[in-house]
C-alpha cells in the first residue's frame, strides 16, 4: 500500500509539467487550430533560460528559492513573448493557407531552435545546481520524497485555477473559449483576431516555457528535450479534448499515473503503453475525455478545396523527359547520384501515397511512416525468417503494410481531423516501440541488415529501373485513382459526407480503401528502400520520418495531383544538400522551410497551379 | 552562422591556410578519410570527438604525413539516421573518391555502415558504437572497431562487481539493444562468478524519457543490496538527482557502465554519488608520458580539457595512419591485411586490432566516483587493459560469421 | 392508383421530456407535391429526418412502397429510390456541376470501386441530360463552390434526379432564395414532379410557395398534426388559423 500511495504522488508531480506543457498546446490548438510543432521547443527553451538566468540571480544575491520563481517566472515570459514574436511574423501571414500548412513552418521553427541552442548553450547537458533546499525531502509512508515533487504536485491545479479564473472572469479569457468553440462567430463579433491570436500564442508558449523551467531541479536543459516531449504533450491534448483545458487536466493525471505505474507492472512496455491509452481512448471517446466534435483539423475559415483538372500536356511531357532523363542517369552521372535518384523515386511514392488519403481523402496521418516501415520490415523480416528472395519480399512489403492499414485504418477513419491524426501517430508509434524495443524479433534499433537486392537487381543502373518502375509506376496508379470514380467519390465524401451519404456513398468504407491503398503504396516505398538500403531500422518508422511526409505533400501542395511529386523531389534535394553543404543545416533546412512556407502558402506546385489558371481565366474555387 | 562550403577538413602542419599550398608544392595527393557521425543528434559526445581527430591530423601531416602524403578528412553529418548514414557513405566513396570509410557513434549507425562497407568492398574502422554485433554476429572482414565494446565494459564491472558481498541485484537501463545487451552480459558474466548473486528487478526506462522518481521508487521497493545501472546522458542526472534525493543509492552498491567517462560524469557535478564503481576515463590523473604529451597538445589546440570521445577521435587516425604505413598502400584489401593485429599508441597505452575479430584492444579505466571540490572524479581507478576482457578466441569464432 | 410510395404509421420521437413528433402518419402519392408545413418548434424538421433515415423512431413505422425503411441508413434508403436536397446545400464543392451529378451517376451504377476510367469519361451524356432538366446545361463546367444559392439548389435536383428516384424529400428547398428564384424553382419541381411521376415530400416556411405549388398539404404543431387537405382546405381551418393567426405569423 505504502508503496502504491509513493508511485501515486510520483505521478501526480510528474503529471503537473505535463499538464502546463498541454494546456498551452491545447489553448493555442483550440483558438488558432494550429497543430504546433514548436511547443516542444518552447519547452526546452524555458529550461535553457531558467538555467541561465537563475544562476545569474543566484551569483548576485545567493542561491534563494525566491530567486528561483523569479527566474521561471522571468523564463515563461521571455518564452511567451518568443511565441508572441513568432505568431506575427510568421504565422500571420499563413492562416489563409490549407489545413495544417502551418504546421510545416513551426516544423520549420523546431529545426532554427535546435541549432540555436546548440549555438548559444553548447552540446553538454545543463543540470541546475540543487542548493539545499531542493533536495529536502519528507517522510512519506516511511520512503523519501522530494519536497520539491510535493510542490509540484499543487502547481498543476495552482495553474488549472488560474487558467480557470482567467478564461472566466477576464474579457481575453472570455474571448478565447468563444473563440475555441466558434471562430467564425469571434470574427463576426468585431473581435480583432490577430490580437487574440497574438495572445494565445503569448498564453501558450509561456505555459510551455514554464512546464520547461519547473522539471530543471529534476533533471537537466538538454538539447533533445524538444522532441522527447512534443509527442506526449499531444497525446495528452488529444487524450484530454482538443481545446480543452480541464481535459488536459485529466489527461495529464491519467497518462502520469499509467507511466509511474506501469513501469512496475510492464516495465519493458511503457513507450507503447503511453499510445495504447490514447487509442483505447480514442475508439471510445472520439473527441478525447472533454473534447467536442466541432474540433476539426480543417481550416475553419471556409476555404474550399480547388476543382482538379486533368493535367495540362506540358506538364505530362515535363514529366516524361524528367523520367527519361532520371532513367538514362547511370549513363552520364555518378553512382551516387544514382543512389540518390533511387531514393526520391521512393519519397515520391511514399508521399503520393500520403497525399491520396491527405488530399482527396481529407485524411490527415501523423503516422504514415508506420507503412513505410512495415513495408520495409516485411521485406527484412521475410529474408531473416522465410529467406524469401527480393522478388517476393517487395511483394510482402505492400501487403504487411496494407494488412495493418486495414487494422489501424478501421479504427481511425470513424474519426476526423486532428483526433485521426493522432490516433494514426498512435498506431506508428506502437509499431515503432515493437521495432525498437523487441530485439529478438526485429533486432530492435540495430536493425536488421543485408536486405540486398536480387542479383539482376544488384548494379546501381538495374536498381535504379527496378524503383522507377516500381515506384513512379505506382504513383501514376494512384494519379490515375484519384481522377477514377473511386477518387470521386473520396473526394465526395471529403466535400460533404452529408450529400455522398444521400447520394448511397459509404464514406466510411470509401475512406478506409484510401488507408488502405495508402498503406501498400507506403509499404512498397518502403520494400524497395529496404533493398537500396540494404537494411532496415526503427528510424524508418520514427515520427520525424512520417513528419517527412507530412513536410513533403504540404510543401508541394495539398490540393494538386502533382504536388507530392514536387514536394518529394524538392524537399529531399533542399534536405540533402543543405545536410552535406552546412555545418548548421538544421538552421538553414529549418530557415528554408520557412522561406518557403512564406513564399507559397499553397504550396510549390498549388502556387503554379494558380498562376496557370490565373493566366488563363480558368475560374479557381 | 558557420558556413563551410565544402565541409572537407584539410589540416596543414603550419595551419589551414599554409597547409594545401604545401601540399600542392609537393604535388602529391592527399590520402583521403571519409568520416561519418552523429555531430547534430549526439553533440556532447561528437564535438569533443572531432577535436581528438583534428589535433591527431594535424599532428602527423606536421610530421610529414603518411607515405608522404597528407592525411585529409572529409566529415559528414548523419543526424542520427542509419539511412543516412548509408547514403552519405557511398556519396564518400563515389563523389569524394575517399580511400575508406571512419566513424559513427550510434550502434544502429555502425551496422548499417559496416554491412555497407561490406557490400562494397571497402574499408570501414569504426571508432564509436558499443554493440558487440558489429566485431561478432555481424562482424566482417571489411569493418574494424576501436572502443571496448558493450561485452569489454560489462566484463570489467563484473571483475569489481563480483569482489562486492551483495547478493540481491536489481538493474536499470535503458529499453534498447544497447541496454539490453549490456544487462544480459552483465547479469551472464557475474552469475558465473558468483552463482549466489539473484537479479530481483529489471527497470527499462524508454532512451531520454525515463520517469525517474517512479524508476527509483520501483527500485528501492525491491530492498536491493545492489544495483547495475546503464543509464547515460540525461537520463542518468535524473534517475541520480531522484536517486540522491530519496536515498535510493545510500548502503547499497551501484555497479554503473561508462559513468565515469566525462561526458557523463560532469553533468553531475555536485551531485555525483560517491563510490559508484565505474568505468570511464579520469582524465585529469592519468599521468603516463603518452597521456600527458596528448593532454597538453589538446589543451593547447582547444584550451579544453579531453573528453573520452576525443581519445577515441584521437586514436581512430592513430590507427587509420598506422595501418597505412604498414600496408605500404592505400588499396582496400592491403589496408584490411595490415589492420588485422596491428599495433598502435593510444595515449592509453598500446593496443592491438585483433585479427580474430576486429576488435581492438583499446581497454577502460575501471574505479570508484568521488566528490572533489563540488565535481565529479573518478578515485582509486586502474586502466583495464581490453584484451584481458574478451571471451576466449573459440568462443569468438563460433559467434562471427567465419568468411569474414 | 396504386398504395403510396411513402407512407409513415404512428411516428412518435422524443428528446428527453419532449415529445418531438407525436403519432403522425402520413402518406405521398406519386405525381403528388406533399407540403410539410407548421410554426418553428413544431416538429416538422424531426419529423422530416424521422422520414428520411437520419433519425430512429421511437415507435412507429416508415414504409417505401411498402418496404419498411426501420433501421437503413440514409445511404440505403437512397438506394431505394429516394432522392433529397438539404435546406442548407450540400454539393461537392471541389467539384464542377457536371462532375457533382456524375459522381451520383457513378453511385448509382455502382461504378465507385473502379479505379482507372477517369471519372469525367463517366456517364457523361446522361449528366449533361439531368442538368438540362434543371436548366443548369450552360454551367456545367463551373466548379460548385462558385455558384449562386439558387443554382446551388439546382444543381442538388439533379443529384437527386440521378438514381431515377420514385421519391422526392426537400427539406425548406427555398431556404435563402430571392422570390423570383423561389418560383422558378418550385415551377421546375413541379414539372418534374408530373413528367416522373414522382412522389415529391418539401417542408417550408414561405407560405406563397406551399400555397402555389402543393398539391396536399399537412400542418403540425406541438408534434402533433392538426390539419391536412388541399391549399383552400387548409387555409380555412380553423386549428391551422389559431396556430398561425394566433402565434402572429402569417
Amino acid at each position: 500500500m505504502d508503496f502504491i500511495l509513493i508511485q501515486f504522488l510520483t505521478g501526480l508531480s510528474n503529471a503537473s509539467a505535463l499538464f502546463l506543457i498541454a494546456s498551452g498546446l491545447t489553448v493555442i490548438f483550440g483558438v488558432t487550430r494550429i497543430v504546433n510543432f514548436a511547443h516542444g521547443s518552447f519547452y526546452m527553451l524555458g529550461a535553457y533560460l531558467t538555467w541561465t538566468i537563475t544562476r545569474a540571480l543566484w551569483d548576485w544575491g545567493g542561491r534563494e528559492p525566491l530567486l528561483f520563481v523569479l527566474a521561471i517566472l522571468f523564463a515563461a515570459l521571455a518564452v511567451g513573448a518568443l511565441g508572441a514574436l513568432i505568431e506575427i511574423v510568421l504565422l500571420r501571414r499563413i492562416y489563409r493557407a490549407p489545413e495544417l500548412f502551418q504546421l510545416l513552418a513551426t516544423f520549420g521553427v523546431v529545426l532554427i531552435i535546435q541549432d540555436i541552442a546548440l549555438a548559444v548553450w553548447g552540446p553538454e547537458d545543463l543540470p541546475l545546481p540543487r542548493p539545499p533546499w531542493l533536495r529536502r525531502f519528507v517522510e512519506i509512508a516511511g520512503s523519501r520524497f522530494p519536497q520539491y515533487d510535493l510542490i509540484l504536485i499543487l502547481v498543476g491545479p495552482a495553474v488549472l485555477a488560474a487558467l480557470w479564473f482567467l478564461f472566466q472572469r477576464t474579457r481575453f479569457g472570455i474571448l478565447v473559449r468563444a473563440a475555441t468553440q466558434d471562430r467564425e462567430m469571434v470574427a463576426a463579433l468585431g473581435v480583432d483576431q490577430r490580437i487574440l491570436f497574438t495572445g494565445v500564442f503569448f498564453l501558450g508558449s509561456a505555459l510551455a516555457g514554464l512546464g520547461g523551467a519547473i522539471v530543471l531541479p529534476s533533471q537537466s536543459a538538454f538539447l533533445q528535450m524538444d522532441l522527447a516531449i512534443i509527442a506526449e504533450a499531444f497525446v495528452v491534448v488529444v487524450v484530454g479534448g482538443l481545446g480543452s483545458v480541464p481535459g488536459a487536466f485529466l489527461a495529464s493525471l491519467l497518462i502520469a499515473e499509467v507511466q509511474a505505474f506501469g513501469i512496475v507492472l510492464v516495465p519493458k512496455a511503457t513507450l507503447v503503453l503511453v499510445f495504447l491509452v490514447m487509442a483505447g481512448v480514442l475508439i471510445v471517446r472520439p473527441y478525447g475525455l472533454l473534447g467536442r466534435p466541432q474540433a476539426h483539423a480543417r481550416a475553419a475559415t471556409g476555404t474550399v478545396e480547388p476543382v482538379i483538372r486533368p493535367a495540362p500536356a506540358i506538364l505530362g511531357w515535363a514529366g516524361a523527359v524528367a523520367l527519361a532523363l532520371a532513367a538514362a542517369a547511370p549513363f552520364f552521372a555518378g553512382p551516387y547520384a544514382v543512389t540518390v535518384l533511387v531514393e526520391l523515386a521512393v519519397f515520391v511514392l511514399f508521399a503520393a501515397s500520403l497525399h491520396l488519403m491527405m488530399g482527396p481523402g481529407g485524411i490527415v496521418s501523423f503516422g504514415h511512416a508506420a507503412y513505410f516501415g512495415l513495408g520495409a520490415y516485411g521485406a527484412a523480416l521475410g529474408l531473416r525468417f522465410l529467406a524469401v528472395p527480393m522478388e517476393a519480399g517487395l511483394v510482402l512489403a505492400p501487403l504487411l503494410a496494407g494488412l495493418f492499414g486495414l487494422v489501424f485504418g478501421w479504427f481511425a477513419v470513424r474519426l476526423s481531423g486532428v483526433y485521426l491524426a493522432m490516433l494514426t501517430l498512435a498506431f506508428a508509434q506502437i509499431v515503432w516501440a515493437a521495432a525498437f524495443q523487441w530485439v529478438e524479433f526485429t533486432g530492435g534499433d540495430n536493425g536488421i541488415l543485408g536486405v540486398w537486392p536480387s542479383d539482376w537487381a544488384r548494379g546501381k543502373a538495374a536498381y535504379l529501373w527496378l524503383a522507377i518502375v516500381l515506384c513512379i509506376g505506382a504513383t501514376l496508379l494512384l494519379r490515375r485513382m484519384i481522377h477514377a470514380p473511386f477518387g470521386y467519390a473520396l473526394r465526395a465524401a471529403r466535400d460533404s459526407e452529408l450529400r455522398a451519404e444521400a447520394i448511397g456513398l459509404d464514406a466510411v468504407r470509401i475512406r478506409l480503401g484510401a488507408f488502405v491503398i495508402a498503406a501498400l503504396g507506403a509499404g512498397l516505398a518502403g520494400g524497395v528502400y529496404a533493398y537500396g538500403k540494404g537494411s532496415v531500422f526503427p528510424t524508418y518508422i520514427s515520427i520525424p520520418k512520417s513528419i517527412d511526409a507530412l513536410l513533403m505533400v504540404l510543401l508541394g501542395g495539398v490540393q494538386t495531383v502533382s504536388g507530392p511529386i514536387v514536394g518529394a523531389l524538392a524537399y529531399h534535394t533542399l534536405f540533402l544538400t543543405v545536410l552535406q553543404a552546412f555545418a548548421w543545416w538544421r538552421l538553414v533546412l529549418g530557415l528554408a522551410i520557412v522561406l518557403l512556407v512564406l513564399a507559397f502558402p499553397q504550396g510549390i506546385a498549388g502556387f503554379v497551379r494558380q498562376r496557370y489558371e490565373r493566366a488563363r481565366g480558368i475560374e479557381g474555387a | 552562422m558557420m558556413r563551410t562550403t565544402r565541409r572537407a577538413v584539410l589540416l596543414g602542419a603550419a595551419g589551414t591556410l599554409a597547409a594545401p599550398a604545401l601540399i600542392r608544392a609537393q604535388g602529391t595527393q592527399p590520402i583521403r578519410i571519409g568520416e561519418i557521425n552523429s555531430y547534430t543528434a549526439l553533440p556532447a559526445f561528437t564535438l569533443p570527438y572531432r577535436n581528438g581527430w583534428q589535433l591527431r591530423v594535424e599532428q602527423i601531416n606536421a610530421a610529414g604525413g603518411v607515405l608522404g602524403r597528407p592525411l585529409e578528412v572529409i566529415w559528414r553529418d548523419d543526424a542520427g539516421r542509419p539511412q543516412d548514414a548509408v547514403r552519405l557513405a557511398g556519396e564518400l566513396l563515389d563523389n569524394e573518391r575517399v580511400d575508406l570509410l571512419a566513424g559513427t557513434f550510434f550502434s544502429h549507425v555502425g551496422l548499417a555502415v559496416a554491412d555497407f562497407a561490406l557490400q562494397r568492398r571497402r574499408m570501414f574502422v569504426a571508432s564509436e558504437p558499443l554493440t558487440d554485433q558489429l566485431v561478432w554476429e555481424k562482424g566482417n572482414r571489411y569493418t574494424f572497431r576501436l572502443r571496448p565494446s558493450t561485452y569489454m565494459q560489462a566484463a570489467m564491472l563484473v571483475e569489481e562487481a563480483a569482489k562486492l558481498p551483495a547478493r540481491r541485484w536489481v538493474t536499470v537501463a535503458p529499453n534498447y539493444e544497447y541496454g539490453q545487451s549490456a544487462v544480459k552480459w552483465f547479469k551472464q558474466l557475474l552469475s558465473a562468478k558468483r552463482p549466489d548473486v539473484q537479479f530481483v528487478a529489471e527497470q527499462w526506462p524508454a532512451l531520454g524519457r525515463i520517469d525517474a522518481g517512479a524508476t527509483v521508487a520501483a527500485l528501492e521497493r525491491e530492498r536491493p543490496e545492489a544495483i547495475y545501472n546503464v543509464t547515460f546522458g540525461p537520463d542518468l542526472t535524473n534517475f541520480v538527482r531522484q536517486g540522491n534525493t530519496r536515498g535510493l543509492f545510500e548502503g547499497r552498491s551501484v555497479v554503473s557502465l561508462l559513468t565515469g567517462e566525462p561526458e557523463y560524469l560532469d553533468p553531475l557535478a555536485d551531485e555525483t554519488p560517491q563510490g559508484w564503481i565505474v568505468t570511464g576515463y579520469p582524465w585529469d590523473q592519468v599521468e603516463t608520458a603518452e597521456h600527458v604529451a596528448f593532454r597538453r597538445a589538446y589543451q593547447a589546440k582547444y584550451n579544453d580539457y579531453p573528453r573520452l570521445g576525443t581519445v577515441v577521435g584521437y586514436d581512430t587516425i592513430t590507427a587509420i595512419a598506422e595501418c597505412i604505413k604498414r600496408a605500404g598502400s592505400t588499396e582496400t584489401e592491403k589496408m584490411v591485411e595490415a589492420m588485422r593485429g596491428l599495433p598502435f599508441a593510444s595515449p592509453f597505452g598500446p593496443c592491438t586490432f585483433r585479427a580474430l575479430d576486429h576488435q581492438s584492444t583499446l581497454g577502460a579505466f575501471v574505479g570508484r566516483t568521488a566528490l572533489k571540490g563540488g565535481k565529479g572524479t573518478m578515485v582509486d581507478w586502474r586502466y583495464a587493459d581490453g584484451a584481458k576482457y574478451l571471451p576466449p578466441d573459440d568462443e569468438v569464432r563460433k559467434m562471427r560469421p567465419q568468411s569474414g | 392508383m396504386s398504395g403510396p410510395v411513402l407512407e409513415a404509421r404512428g411516428l412518435h420521437k422524443r428528446f428527453g421530456g419532449v415529445h418531438a413528433v407525436n403519432d403522425v402518419s402520413l402518406a405521398v402519392h406519386a405525381g403528388e407535391m406533399l407540403a410539410l408545413i407548421g410554426p418553428n418548434g413544431a416538429g416538422k424538421s424531426t419529423c422530416f429526418n424521422l422520414l428520411n433515415g437520419q433519425l430512429g423512431a421511437d415507435a412507429g413505422e416508415v414504409r417505401l412502397e411498402g418496404r419498411p425503411l426501420a433501421g437503413l441508413k440514409p445511404r440505403a434508403i437512397w438506394r431505394l429510390g429516394v432522392g433529397r436536397t438539404f435546406q442548407i446545400t450540400a454539393t461537392f464543392a471541389s467539384m464542377t456541376v457536371r462532375e457533382n451529378v456524375q459522381v451520383a451517376l457513378i453511385s448509382h451504377h455502382r461504378r465507385v470501386w473502379s479505379f482507372w476510367r477517369p471519372a469525367r469519361r463517366h456517364f457523361g451524356n446522361e449528366a449533361d441530360a439531368l442538368l438540362a432538366q434543371v436548366g443548369m446545361a450552360d454551367q456545367a463546367e463551373r466548379p460548385c463552390g462558385v455558384l449562386a444559392y439558387g443554382d446551388l439548389k439546382r444543381v442538388e435536383l439533379a443529384m437527386a434526379l440521378a438514381n431515377d428516384p420514385k421519391l422526392l424529400l426537400m427539406d425548406e428547398p427555398t431556404a435563402g432564395m430571392a422570390p423570383s428564384e423561389r418560383i422558378a424553382l418550385m415551377e421546375l419541381t413541379r414539372s418534374l414532379v408530373r413528367e416522373r411521376r414522382l412522389a415529391c415530400l418539401f417542408t417550408e416556411h414561405d407560405m406563397d410557395v406551399v400555397f402555389g405549388h402543393a398539391d396536399r398539404i399537412i400542418v403540425m404543431n406541438r408534434g402533433s398534426l392538426i390539419a391536412e387537405g388541399d391549399a383552400a382546405a387548409v387555409r380555412a381551418n380553423p386549428a391551422v388559423r389559431e396556430v398561425y393567426l394566433g402565434s402572429g405569423g402569417h
